[in-house]
């Protein structure tokens, strides 16, 4: 029998559910042979507008849902952990990485029904109330993943802004965006509604100003930014009083979830 | 005031009516929605569909409250911003009238209201004829009438043009626009021919749809009313006007009317007199649009009100 043809794969973004070319017909060559999209700023407007109308229906799945979900992203991820191995260049450093990544995902699953708990409060106060404070979601969270480690510096940036109930509009690493496109791929096949997190790839100085000045962007975890990136997102961020997350060393903690959510106050009336 | 005609030169103006090559014009009007407008003229044209929107509310919970609120978005679309212009009118039911009659008054927005039995038409002429003239004496300044598609359908299109012709003059003064409701027409070629129907009966404006059944507007259907309104121009020198009503929400969408608009009927209906859009949700998308174009950040829901 003749050899089968070589199938060459085209790597696409993933915006509302779908796997899509740039709207701009762009591409551009991190990796010898292979075209990755190059998105534009549309392709950001089109994610963040996907993102927007996922976030009710996200926001009001009960918070093992949630979790479930992400469980079985991991799950999902673990089983394709050969063809991580390989984007992310090989050899036993690419396995710890995607051991991470992995450990990420079942690790803020598992936040995801605890949360309220251990964030929520009971405030004494002086009259006739009941006073609670609970986390809830911000909304449309923009998250600029790290240059390195590829795959597992997303992981942690998408997974607790996902399991606070937030969508995401993820930047993947600009010089390694296959691991974040084949991520998209495990997202896809994990049961997340379309929009709730969207994967884009592509030039950071291109997209990052357009994402941190967007309106309808909640809160930017901008972990992969320099310092001078940082520092202009945080002024961009000031136009609709975004919050901007940048600390964190590749730790996990359930901080990082609570970062990226609202506490919200209420006053109950005793005895009614 | 236009007179009926003989019901032998009915038939022979409905016969005249050429055929519409769907394929046609469904590929023309596709095409030129593929156009670019950009920066400059992307600002002039969403501001043009400001001024030529007819911003509407129908519904059956519509309040004098509702319609206060509406009628200070359409004086002042963006309260933060004073160059944008106010819309051409208000759309309304006639027992609202009054009240934008009184929040409008000393201003540019003209009020419109629908009448004749909207959104079905299904009633009795001389109860039409009524609305109509109460509308006109509460204040209306355009009347949005629905023609009896029963009628015209089952080709009594002599009634069709009678009842435009009666209500035309319980118009008085007031401008009359003929809703077609293309969505219930069932062809292009029956889109055409009740265009150049209402058009002959003596209509200001010719609408697409009330907005209420779907498909409403559509570019192509669009299109096949304007150049029924070309070609009526050409022969009778008479300019009629068009309002495209009915699922048109984004800016992007408005920008394609106009970009259909000038390239069939030219630079002379590119004013809220010829044309106009008749919308709820798409001013805000315009807003939003043009919030994007001066700040240069894309915006969001949350800063535009909600009428």
């Amino acid at each position: 029998m003749a050899p089968r043809l070589d199938v060459r794969k085209t790597y696409k973004l993933f915006v509302n559910g779908e796997f899509v070319r740039s709207e701009s017909g762009r591409a551009y060559r991190p990796v010898a042979g292979v075209n990755v999209p190059r998105a534009s700023r549309k392709d950001l407007r089109d994610a963040v507008r996907a993102a927007r109308t996922a976030f009710d229906g996200w926001a009001g799945r009960t918070a093992m849902n949630r979790g479930q979900v992400l469980y079985r992203a991991a799950e999902m991820l673990d089983g394709r952990r050969q063809q991580f191995i390989q984007e992310l260049g090989g050899g036993k450093p690419a396995g710890r990485e995607v051991d991470a990544a992995v450990e990420a995902l079942v690790w803020y699953a598992g936040w995801t029904d605890k949360l309220a708990q251990v964030a929520g409060t009971v405030n004494p106060v002086a009259g006739p109330y009941f006073n609670f404070t609970i986390p809830e979601p911000t909304g449309v969270v923009g998250v600029v993943a790290t240059e390195t480690p590829a795959l597992a510096g997303l992981v942690r940036g998408i997974a607790p802004a996902l399991a606070g109930g937030n969508v995401v509009v993820a930047l993947a690493s600009e010089s390694k965006p296959l691991p974040a496109l084949t991520l998209a791929e495990v997202l896809a096949t994990s049961d997340f509604p379309p929009g709730v997190v969207n994967v884009l790839t592509g030039q950071r100085k291109e997209l990052l100003p357009w994402l941190a000045a967007h309106m309808d962007v909640n809160a930017i975890d901008a972990a992969g930014c320099t310092a001078e990136e940082l520092a202009a997102v945080q002024e961009a961020a000031a136009g609709n009083v975004k919050r901007v997350v940048a600390h964190r060393n590749g730790e996990l903690s359930p901080s990082a979830v609570t970062d990226l959510m609202e506490m919200k106050t209420v006053w109950h009336p005793i005895g009614t | 005031m236009a007179t009926a005609p003989s019901l032998l030169h009915l038939g022979s103006l409905m016969g005249g009516v050429r055929s519409v090559d769907q394929v046609a014009v469904e590929e023309r009007a596709a095409s030129l929605g593929k156009r670019s407008i950009k920066k400059g003229s992307k600002v002039w044209a969403l501001e043009l569909a400001i001024r030529m929107m007819d911003l509407t509310t129908l519904e059956g919970a519509d309040t004098p409250g509702k319609v206060a609120a509406l009628c200070g978005k359409a004086i002042r679309p963006d309260p933060t911003d004073h160059s944008v212009p106010s819309v051409a009118a208000v759309c309304l039911y006639p027992s609202l009238i009054a009240h934008a009659v009184q929040h409008l008054r000393g201003t540019s927005v003209k009020v419109a209201s629908v009448a004749t039995a909207f959104p079905s038409g299904q009633t009795f002429t001389t109860v039409k004829v009524t609305e109509t003239r109460e509308a006109v004496a509460a204040g209306a300044d355009e009347i949005d009438m629905v023609i009896d598609r029963g009628a015209f359908l089952s080709g009594g299109y002599q009634k069709v043009y009678d009842e435009i012709v009666r209500i035309k003059e319980a118009c008085g003064s007031a401008h009359l626009k003929v809703i077609l409701e293309t969505g219930e027409l069932g062809s292009y070629d029956n889109v055409r021919r009740a265009s150049v129907l209402a058009m002959a009966a003596g209509a200001d404006f010719i609408k697409t749809s009330t907005g209420k059944i779907q498909p409403a507007a559509t570019p192509a259907v669009t299109l096949v009313m304007m150049e029924a309104i070309r070609d009526f121009h050409r022969e009778t020198g008479r300019s009629v006007g068009l309002k495209a009503a009915g699922g048109i929400r984004t800016a992007k969408q408005a920008v394609q009317y106009l970009v259909v608009l000038y390239e069939t009927l030219g630079p002379d209906w590119m004013t809220p007199d010829r044309f106009r859009l008749g919308a709820s949700s798409l001013l805000n998308d315009v807003l939003m649009q043009l919030a994007k174009e001066k700040t240069g950040a894309y915006q969001s829901g949350d800063y535009f009100t909600i009428d």
